[in-house]
This record gives C-alpha cells, structure tokens and sequence, in this order.
C-alpha cells in the first residue's frame, strides 16, 4: 500500500499554484490568476477558481488538475469550486506570467481601459504590439479571433512571423 | 420564496435558450466558412455562446432545485419549452444572413449584460460580467463585417440588405418583456432599463448608415420565441442537438 503525507496548507497551495494552463503550459493558474485561494475548512480544502472566458474548455481539465495535485498532497478531500464574480479580466496576470507568455512566442495582455468604451465601428486600437520573435513593433493584426477564445492572431511585418497576442479582457 | 425563484430561473433559461441556439447555429458553420480566420471566429464566438448558456442553465438547474443538470436543460426539453427569441434559430442562409443575425444579437447582447452586470444577484451579476466582455468583441466583428459587405460590391450589398431586411421581423421578440420581468425589476434583479432597446436602436443607425445601408421598415414582426411559439427552424434544430444525448441518457465521456 502506498501512504502519502498529508501536505500542509502552504505545501497544498504551493503545490496547486504551479497547476498549468493546458493549453499554455509555461504559465500555472497562478500567473494566470485563475486560482482564487485555497481554504482548509472543516470538511475538507475548498479551492476557488475563475473562468477566463465563458466557454473555455480547459476549466473541467484545470479542474481535474488540482483534484490530481491536491490527492498526490494527500488531501482527497478537496473540492474545486467555481465563481464568476468578480470577472476575471487579463489584469489579474502576473508580470511573471507576462514574460513567461512573451518567451513562449504569445503577446501578452494590454492593458483593458481604451477597448471597452469606444463605438463597435472604432478599430481597436493597441500600441505597441511587440513582436515576440524579433521585438520588432512594427506588428499588425490578421484577425481579432484566433487558435483559442483568448487569443488574436497578428502579424509582424519585420520579420514576417505570425504570432499570438493574448486579448485585453 | 417559490415563486421567486422561479421568476429567476425561467429568465436564466430564456438566456440560457438564446445562447445555446445560437450557439448550436454557428457550430453548424465551422468547417463551412469561406476563409480560415471566419472559421475560428465563429468557433470562437459559439464557444462564448455555449459558455454563456451553460453558466445561465448552471444557475437555473440549481435555483429550480429539480434535480435536473444543465445537460438535462439543454438537452431534454423540446421545442415548446424553449424560450429562446426567435430570431437565434433562424438559419444561416449566406454569409450576409449569418452576419446579420449575429449582429442584431450582439447589438442586443452587449448593453443588456451591461446593465445585468450591476443586478442585485450576485450570480447574475458575474455571468454577465463575463458575457458582455465577450458581447464587446463579438459586436466589433459583426458591425465590421456589415460595413465590409454593406458598403462593398453591388453583390455584397446587396445580399447584405436583403440580410438586414429579412432578419429585421425577428428583433422585436429579443425585447419581450411579461412579469416575469416586472417581478425582478421590483425586485433589483433586472436593473432599471435592462431590456429596453435604445442602445439597441442606436448601434443598428450607426452601422447601418456607415454600411450604406437603408434602416429595414418595421411592417411585420414575428414574435413568441420567448413562451415557447417558434418558427418551424427550431424543430429541425432541436432533435439534431439533442440526438445524441436522448440516444444514450446520462452518457458521460
């Protein structure tokens, strides 16, 4: 019979913050800000979670993740829960996170002021969309809808390289 | 405490229906579109569909307090049960056609989960925090998409006025309001002015005057959608979603 110790809460928490993202698996949930927090109670650890977008279909694996991280802990008796308020918005990335993206060939998130208050017709406006490849800001976008729900696709016309930025939410 | 409820959970479902539907309809299209980026567009944009209408179901399932699932909602009521405006089932028709429905929903969808995002239930609140997020993006491509073909070639405008005309009829059954509604406007649940269209009218002049294009005429419009009176397109649509789910009940994978 395997035995596994029983983790402690910091040890737990740990543990879930380096849980990845599926589908860019050089950040964790924890960069993403997705984990929400970790709360031992009595009848076992509740972690809280927050979808990105409504329909992203990683949140059962992420899920299913932490419950795996949280058994090899040694604490089964953990549920995930899901809340959608306060919204999760690309604000909530960490600076690590935002590096991590940029290494891994995705632009990251501008900031969300400028987006949401102009008319539907007014093209988005977002300086300085750094090349991931070559640095270079002299990018452009191909399309506002790209490989996931997140993401659009641009175009860097210095060194011809399409690439990912990760939309302002 | 009921009856409560049950005022909440029957507006959940009617937006839960609008966004599965329409979802449903734009799954249909993937594969089908005429350029790569337009395909994963309109994945993208149903994927947001889908998520909205689960959250919505999600909620309602739990406040009904019958026991049934999301999956139960969405997959084991027929025609007559559900509550969607009529205009999301209509069906795809050509591009012009799909890109109109789209965009009278998004210019509907955006400033009611705007203001649903300041409802006194804390869970409406969220789902609509998350949804008009998503609305913002979705209006921006379709309002970009009228001006393109609207104000394009002869054939693109053309099929593109013919678009906005045939779907006109459908949007007054996006702005159905019974008591329900009134029940939780009293209640702060709707937020004052929540269902009304302004912004709705406001956003249709804009991009229809920069897409050319000559406003529809308002003679006709078919509603009921939202008590359960369909078009016939919502019959053909339902058992070809809901197939599989009937075929094989409490299937998990």
């Amino acid at each position: 019979m395997i035995s596994v110790k029983r983790a402690t809460l910091d040890e737990l928490v740990d543990k879930i913050s380096q849980v990845p993202d599926p589908e860019v698996p050089v950040l964790t949930i924890a960069d993403l800000g997705i984990l929400r927090s970790v709360v031992d109670g009595d009848d076992g650890v509740v972690v809280t979670i927050t979808p990105t977008y409504s329909g992203c279909p990683a949140m059962g694996f992420i899920r299913d993740q932490i419950m795996a991280a949280a058994s090899s802990c040694g604490r089964p008796d953990t549920r995930v829960e899901f809340v959608l308020s306060p919204a999760w918005t690309t604000e909530w990335m960490s600076a690590d996170g935002r590096r991590k993206l940029t290494e891994f060939g995705i632009a990251p998130p501008q900031p969300v002021a400028v987006m949401m208050e102009s008319s539907p017709l007014a093209i988005i406006h977002r300086d300085s969309i750094q090349c991931p490849n070559c640095d270079s800001l002299a990018t452009e976008v191909i399309s506002e809808f790209s490989s996931t729900a997140c993401k659009a696709l641009y175009r860097c016309t210095t060194c011809s390289e399409p690439f990912d930025y990760f939309k302002e939410l | 405490m009921i009856d409560q409820d049950l005022d909440l959970v029957i507006y959940l479902v009617r937006h839960g229906d609008d966004n599965l539907v329409l979802g449903q309809r734009l799954g249909e299209l993937v594969s089908y579109m005429p350029e790569l980026e337009e395909d994963i567009a309109v994945a993208n944009v149903g994927l947001d569909h889908i998520g909205a209408a689960r959250n919505f179901y999600s909620y309602a399932a739990e406040l009904e307090g019958f026991g049934r699932s999301e999956d139960d909602l969405a997959m084991l009521r027929d025609e007559r049960e559900f509550t969607n405006a009529v205009l999301a089932e209509q069906p795809n028709g050509d591009f012009a056609n799909m890109m109109a429905r789209q965009f009278y929903y998004d210019a509907y969808q955006l400033p009611l989960y705007t203001s649903l995002a300041d409802s006194s239930d804390e869970r409406l609140a969220g789902i609509a925090q998350k949804a008009q997020k998503e609305a913002s993006y979705h209006l921006r491509r379709s309002a970009g998409w009228l001006v393109r073909l609207g104000d394009g070639t002869e054939e693109s405008h053309n099929r593109m006025q013919a678009a906005i005309d045939e779907l006109w009829k459908y949007t007054e059954d996006l702005f159905y309001a019974d008591e329900v509604d009134g029940a939780l406007e009293e209640r702060g649940v709707l937020p004052v002015g929540a269902g009304d269209r302004d912004q709705f009218d406001a956003t249709v002049a804009e991009v229809l005057a920069a897409a050319t294009l000559v406003a529809p005429s308002d003679d006709y419009q078919r509603t009921g959608g939202r008590t359960g009176f369909h078009t016939e397109h919502l019959g053909h649509l339902l058992p070809e979603m809901q197939m599989l789910y009937r075929s094989h009940p409490g299937v998990k994978w």
